[in-house]
């Protein structure tokens, strides 16, 4: 079976500026969003406790809510459903540092008569350790970019690079603004999914970028918009087939995974499209915004090859021993 | 089909599950140890206080207050005296006005102490945990000044409870004298103004109404015990015997020889559990701690003091506990997800590339068995995010021979026989792997460095999962084509093979 036709050569540069435009406006809204108005970080980042229960019948919440209310420590507290009616979490922003006294019992005792329920999870998460992790996820996300922007501009080019880290901030932003906007939580999980997303769509990027490589060492056409779509046609079945892949299993995972990894899977679903279409619509086309130029590029490849050959032509006469 | 059985053998390495599959306690833990850093000071209080008492030197005015400790020398004869032996205190900073002392720790000593205090933690704990019985508790520091517990496999409320309880415990003993003098005034008596007489008022372990009067500077710890052990005593109550070590023995031997008819208070964690009375010399230094423990009280409390006491108190910073029930739920659901994953993906590979498909999907079951047999053979831990980081790699692994095989179409259209555009297909598609590939794995290991607890095991399984990809997709599925090479080149039938439409 095939879905595409790889004779036909699509003129995405035609329409990239729109796209650019469209897609580049997003982000700068969803960086706007994000400043003012920010995550909802959830108790991994901003401390707080998380106490989760799995009762035999439907959950009466409404009673929780109320012998809970007279407690001082649960002030505040939200009080919601988990997944299925049975289970409840609730969530409020004071800790306790005692080692030998436990929320879990406090709650076991305030609800006893409420009907018989199971306390399924405990999370505490002290204010200093909050701002320990954040900083962390924050480090981890601008060392890997930094590392992947090296990587690229080693192998290829610094404009690919740059190209590259701009797809990548873009696929960060309108994912976070994404998450922004739906009240998904920030919490350690869509952290690690925002991560393995910058490393998971710069595959697209970088297939593409191996094709463009590989498309100017041996076309003689030196104008980059030909190059780039031929380049982006070519691999476009192997972008929507391998994007397809990933989404198939994150749809999964989204689906059968259970509530705990949804934060995880919802993220990982939207950034698998965004990376997607960024990677065809901005990376090759960044290229060209960029300046980068076939004529240079071709120059000094020519100039490489013509230094490797010195090289072996110097090795060899040293062989022999001629020098 | 539960995860156990799918992944763990009776012989052989196994899978440790994470606390978030299996159930268990996590917990991160600060230590105070600015309260270490005051019980030194008392402690050399008490040396300096004993050292006079027993060389016939008079002081006057000694006083303890927070880190500072200060007296005054009565007879300037003793000044060589003490000089000399408050030579032999390491760490010390001395100011003298005449005839007062004031000694406070220097910066350097209270580092070393701070740094002890949080090491001595770590193994306090480890101990006291090793004993308790859990299988396979996990005590470890982690950055400067935290340490990580684990507890994976607690089941109840209650074993949790008694595990943290016994964590807490500071397990202070303290043998303390009595205030004979102004034991009737104690129930009228501020805590300030005993701390003018140096005693100190500390309630009763039975009730907190209950309240006695005692010399503040003990006359010895803990830390000269060297072994406790549960005893039932006369009345069938739990109660510990304590055996002191020969310094403590010698103390506690010369203590009640001199003070026959007074009150020796025990003292354990701030709380008194029995004063009685001091009928003769007690030699050969062992004593009892009754005070109406249950018999799993005493058992936790025998292994606190044997551990040894906890120099400075530890706070709670983190605390992960997951019921077992929540961890079966979360094996079955990612499980499930992992399961019909691959059926997808699988399907999907047979529909789009017909044979290609199967030896890719080949090539995907060994990369899973793969996957997990190095995660088994290096210890790693599979937790939540870490099964999602295994259905991850299920549609990551297949990338690279989507690459190839899109490769090998686009040779075949151009009309290269079927083994020369095999041959080049792979040829040419190495290199995006390749780039595509180490970026990916870049991502997982500051994953890995960066992130904490269960997100490790993300990391661990994705750049396991990645890394074998390469083999299996590239070698192994390169190697399946070789060996049926002579077939392919007499089929010819591109649809079969690599199911491109008919025609090309």
């Amino acid at each position: 079976m095939e879905f595409f036709s790889q004779h036909k050569t699509y003129d995405f540069m035609k329409v990239s500026r729109f796209f650019i435009a469209a897609t580049l406006s997003l982000a700068l809204l969803s960086m706007i969003l994000f400043f003012a108005k920010g995550f909802e970080y959830g108790i991994d980042f901003s401390g707080g406790t998380i106490v989760q229960l799995k009762y035999e019948q439907k959950a009466p919440i409404d009673k929780i809510r109320d012998d809970l209310s007279k407690d001082k420590m649960f002030s505040g507290a939200l009080i919601s459903e988990f997944g299925s009616p049975e289970e409840v979490q609730i969530r409020f922003a004071s800790t306790s540092g005692g080692v030998s006294e436990d929320v879990g019992d406090k709650v076991r005792s305030i609800l006893s008569d409420s009907g018989k329920f199971d306390v399924r999870k405990v999370d505490i998460v002290g204010p200093v350790v909050g701002s320990e992790l954040r900083q962390k996820g924050i480090m981890a996300a601008v060392l890997s970019m930094l590392g992947i922007m090296v990587y690229v501009a080693v192998r290829f080019e610094w404009s690919f690079a740059v190209a590259a880290i701009i797809t990548l901030v873009h696929d960060v932003a309108i994912t976070s603004g994404v998450l922004i906007l739906c009240h998904i939580e920030m919490s350690l999980d869509v952290l690690a999914a925002i991560l393995t997303l910058i490393g998971y769509s710069i595959n697209d990027t970088i297939i593409i970028y191996d094709r463009i490589r590989e498309e100017l060492k041996s076309t003689k056409d030196l104008n980059l918009l030909h190059v780039i779509n031929t380049s982006v046609s070519k691999t476009l079945s192997r972008t929507i087939l391998t994007v397809l892949t990933v989404f198939f299993v994150v749809l999964t995972l989204y689906i059968f995974g259970g509530e705990i990894i949804h934060g995880f899977s919802f993220t990982m679903l939207l950034g698998v499209i965004i990376g997607c279409y960024s990677s065809i619509f901005i990376s090759a086309p960044f290229l060209k915004i960029l300046g980068f130029s076939v004529e240079e590029y071709k120059n000094k490849i020519a100039l490489k090859e013509k230094n490797r050959v010195e090289k072996m032509k110097m090795r060899s006469q040293y062989e022999k021993g001629t020098v | 089909m539960s995860m156990p059985t799918f992944l763990q053998s009776e012989k052989g390495a196994k899978i440790a599950l994470g606390l978030d599959l299996q159930g268990g306690l996590h917990m991160l833990l600060g230590v105070q140890t600015e309260v270490a850093i005051k019980s030194k000071v008392k402690s050399i209080a008490s040396s300096i206080k004993f050292f006079a008492q027993s060389n016939d030197i008079i002081i006057d005015d000694f006083r303890l207050d927070e880190e500072l400790l200060s007296f005054t020398l009565l007879d300037k004869d003793e000044e060589k005296k003490i000089d000399a032996m408050i030579k032999t205190i390491s760490g010390l900073q001395v100011s003298k006005e005449s005839m007062h002392y004031t000694l406070s720790l220097n910066d350097k000593e209270k580092d070393v102490i701070r740094e002890f205090a949080i090491s001595q933690a770590v193994e306090t704990i480890r101990n006291r945990l090793d004993q308790f019985g859990l299988a396979e508790p996990n005590v470890a520091k982690q950055g400067n000044d935290k340490i990580l517990v684990e507890l994976p496999g607690i089941k109840t409320a209650e074993d949790e409870q008694r595990a943290r309880e016994l964590i807490a415990k500071a397990a202070h003993l303290q043998l303390m004298a009595v205030d004979e003098k102004r034991k009737d005034r104690t129930n009228n008596m501020s805590p300030s103004e005993a701390a003018q007489y140096g005693d100190v008022i500390l309630s009763d372990a039975r009730s907190d109404q209950v309240k006695h009067i005692l010399k503040e500077i003990p006359v010895l710890d803990g830390s000269m015990l060297s072994d406790a052990k549960v005893a039932f005593s006369d009345m069938h109550q739990p109660v510990i015997n304590f055996t002191l070590n020969s310094e403590g023995a010698k103390i506690f031997g010369d203590f009640t020889a001199s003070n026959v008819g007074n009150r020796l208070a025990i003292v354990l964690d701030n709380k008194v559990y029995s004063d009685p009375v001091i009928r003769e010399r007690i030699g050969g230094g062992s004593g009892q701690i009754s005070g109406g423990f249950s018999v799993k009280e005493a058992h936790d409390v025998a292994i606190a003091l044997r551990s040894g006491a906890l120099l400075a108190p530890v706070t709670l910073l983190e605390k992960r506990s997951i019921g077992p029930s929540l961890g079966a739920d979360s094996i079955q659901a990612s499980l499930f997800a992992l399961i019909s994953g691959f059926l997808l993906v699988s399907g999907f590979m047979l529909f789009y590339y017909r044979i290609a498909g199967i030896v890719a999907n080949i090539a995907l079951i060994v990369n899973l068995f793969l996957l997990i047999a190095i995660m088994a053979l290096f210890g790693a831990t599979l937790t939540l995010p870490g099964m999602a980081g295994i259905v991850l790699t299920i549609g990551m692994a297949v990338d690279a021979n989507v690459i190839i095989n899109e490769r090998i179409r686009e040779l075949l259209r151009q009309g290269m026989p079927m083994a020369q555009a095999i041959e080049h297909g792979y040829e040419n598609a190495m290199s995006a792997i390749l780039d595509s590939n180490v970026t990916s794995i870049i991502t997982s290991i500051l994953l890995y460095v960066y992130g904490t607890g269960p997100i490790k095991g993300f990391a661990i399984s994705t750049a396991i999962g990645i890394s074998v990809s390469m083999l299996t997709a590239i070698l192994g599925t390169h190697g399946i084509y070789q060996f049926f090479m002579p077939r392919i080149e007499k089929s010819k039938n591109h649809s079969l093979w690599f199911g491109m439409k008919r025609g090309h």
